[in-house]
């Protein structure tokens, strides 16, 4: 499937349109995106991010074009979704909604209790593993999808806008907490926002949309060394260049969609 | 109203405004506890009039006996074990029905709140059955099953199927799609689906299909027994009827009153611990 010039890429988008009756959602979109890549998608409000993730993660279908992720090694989950808003189970305590993933696909019981206890622990919700979800703040909701994710142990995660409903000190030290988790085996990650601080701060590429329909505007590479730190990142010049250049690309976007 | 004339409007009304509210306070709290003497204190005064009047003859004792009567009546039958035997074989009943009835009701109403497919094909048929009265049907669940334990339990199990079911599929058509997705996404087999997202997600709605389906029990154990059984407490009721043993019908009456008390406190429980997981409203 790959072409043999190239090194194979985790995430190979080809030519993909998603239309909705009469509505084009994503047009034409092709990608690739290296293993191990961090890959932030930027756009504005509506313009086919959650689409395409959706389309990647299986739960869409595609109107035309291709879209694949590589086949996993095997006795490994190919990709986990951490989707847009709470999606933690309610009538699960934080404890089985992380070991969802690994009950759904028969891990055997040591590892499922070796993985959530040590994804608990890494987003700091060992404690509250025998809560309901109803007895948690929204910033610890939001780190049981993220341990739920990687307490699967995919090789590739899709992540819509996790942090978009939090407030601005839970989303910085969620940031840094994704950082330091995606550290220690680095995943491939999609990772859609719309906030361009948030994917300069994560990301180490990043693909502007256009306002709906969705295509690739422009794609960044972020060379900011890593391990990085979400607090000292604001204070480096760099970064300030590289949002700002992006907000180039944005900003008429951004006002075609509010048009 | 007296001093219309002291004061600007300001004076007079701050420390009016102040103390009604104190007033309003604790005239609300001895209101409750006389509503709460006042609901307690009715039944027993009602009890004491029927008593007193049929003491002095003032009512026919022959449809009201006194209250005196009627709870020797309850010793009498309690102590030949008459009453505790009507008792466990209707429960027992009641509980097969509940299972016979309830646990398809689960099964079919989850499958049709996740499927449109089965929803398209089963809905009609519960739609057109669900109106029809259930005790109408009573003849010809006799004809089928006869007149042993079989018929009771099916009337049982027809009564509590339809508010299960009905609810049942509107309990996992309100579940959030998201929660299904992640299952989607986690790669959940049906059966997966099915136990962990659409069940409970759906229980809030299934235990108020369970509670009415209950109350319908109820209902059709009694007129079933009453008809076509030789046992249970309709049938006790019934036969007291028939032999004028007034006392006695009284007695199953008071009986089927507390059941239906201890059914209903019993599943209000049961809904607590199964839906724990909600806040509490
Ligand atoms: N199931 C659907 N049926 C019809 N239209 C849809 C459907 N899902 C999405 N759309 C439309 O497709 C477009 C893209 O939606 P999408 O959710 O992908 O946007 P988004 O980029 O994620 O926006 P946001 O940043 O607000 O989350 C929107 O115009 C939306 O109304
Ligand atoms: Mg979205």
């Amino acid at each position: 499937m790959n072409a043999p010039d190239k090194p194979p890429a985790k995430i190979q988008i080809r030519s993909l349109v998603k239309r909705f009756q009469n509505l084009i959602a994503v047009d034409d979109v092709s990608l690739d995106i290296a293993e191990g890549t961090f890959f932030a998608i930027v756009g504005p409000s509506g313009c086919g991010k959650t689409t395409m993730l959706r389309i990647l993660g299986g739960l869409e279908t595609v109107t035309s074009g291709t879209v694949e992720i590589a086949r996993p090694k095997p006795g490994r989950p190919q990709y986990s979704m951490i989707f847009q808003g709470d999606s933690i189970f309610p009538w699960m305590t934080v404890w089985d909604n992380a070991a969802y993933g690994l009950r759904m696909r028969k891990a055997p019981a040591d590892e499922i209790k070796a993985s959530v206890s040590m994804w608990l622990d890494r987003t700091g919700l060992t404690r509250f593993s025998g809560h309901y979800p109803h007895q948690l703040s929204g910033g610890m909701r939001q780190r049981v999808s993220i341990a739920r994710a990687f307490a699967n142990d995919p090789e590739v995660l899709l992540m819509d806008e996790p942090f978009s409903a939090l407030d601005e000190q839970n989303r910085t030290i969620l940031q840094q907490e994704l950082l330091r988790i995606w550290e220690v085996d680095k995943k491939t990650v999609v990772f859609i926002t719309h906030s361009v601080d948030e994917a300069v701060t994560l990301a180490d590429k990043i693909m502007v949309m256009t306002a709906s329909p969705g295509r690739t505007k422009s794609i960044i590479d972020v060379e900011l060394e890593r391990p990085r730190n979400v607090l000292e990142l604001r204070n480096d010049p760099r970064y300030g260049k590289i949002v700002y250049g992006i907000w180039g690309h944005l900003k008429d976007e951004v006002e075609r969609a509010r048009a | 109203m007296t001093n219309r004339d002291t004061g600007t409007p300001t004076e007079r009304n701050t420390p009016r405004v102040a103390t009604g509210v104190d007033v309003g306070e604790t005239q609300r709290l001895s209101a409750r506890r006389r509503e709460r003497l006042m609901s307690i204190g009715s039944p027993l005064g009602l009890l004491l009039a029927w008593e007193l009047a049929a003491q002095f003859g003032l009512i026919d004792v022959r449809f009201f006996p006194a209250p005196s009567t009627i709870t020797s009546a309850l010793i009498e039958l309690t102590r030949t074990g008459e009453l505790i035997e009507h008792v466990a074989i209707s429960l027992q009943r009641i509980a097969l029905g509940f299972m016979l009835g309830g646990i398809p009701a689960v099964i079919i109403g989850i499958s049709m709140g996740i499927s449109r497919p089965v929803r398209a094909l089963i809905d009609p048929l519960i739609s057109a059955t669900f109106p029809i009265p259930k005790s109408a049907i009573l003849p010809f669940i006799l004809l089928i099953f006869g007149l042993g334990e079989m018929s009771k339990v099916v009337m049982v199990a027809i009564g509590v199927f339809f508010p299960i079911a009905i609810n049942a599929t509107a309990g996992v058509l309100q579940i959030n799609p998201i929660y299904l997705d992640v299952g989607k996404s986690f790669k959940a087999s049906k059966w997966d689906t099915f136990r962990t997202i659409a069940l409970p997600g759906a229980l809030p709605f299934i235990m108020t299909g369970v509670k009415l389906g209950a109350g319908i029990a109820l209902i059709l154990i009694a007129v079933t027994e009453m008809v076509g059984a030789k046992s249970g407490i309709g049938y006790m009721i019934w036969s007291a009827w028939e032999i004028f043993a007034v006392s006695k019908m009284y007695v199953g009456l008071f009986t089927i009153a507390l059941i239906g008390f201890a059914v209903t406190f019993l599943l209000r429980e049961i809904e607590r611990w199964v839906i724990r997981w909600k806040p509490d409203p």
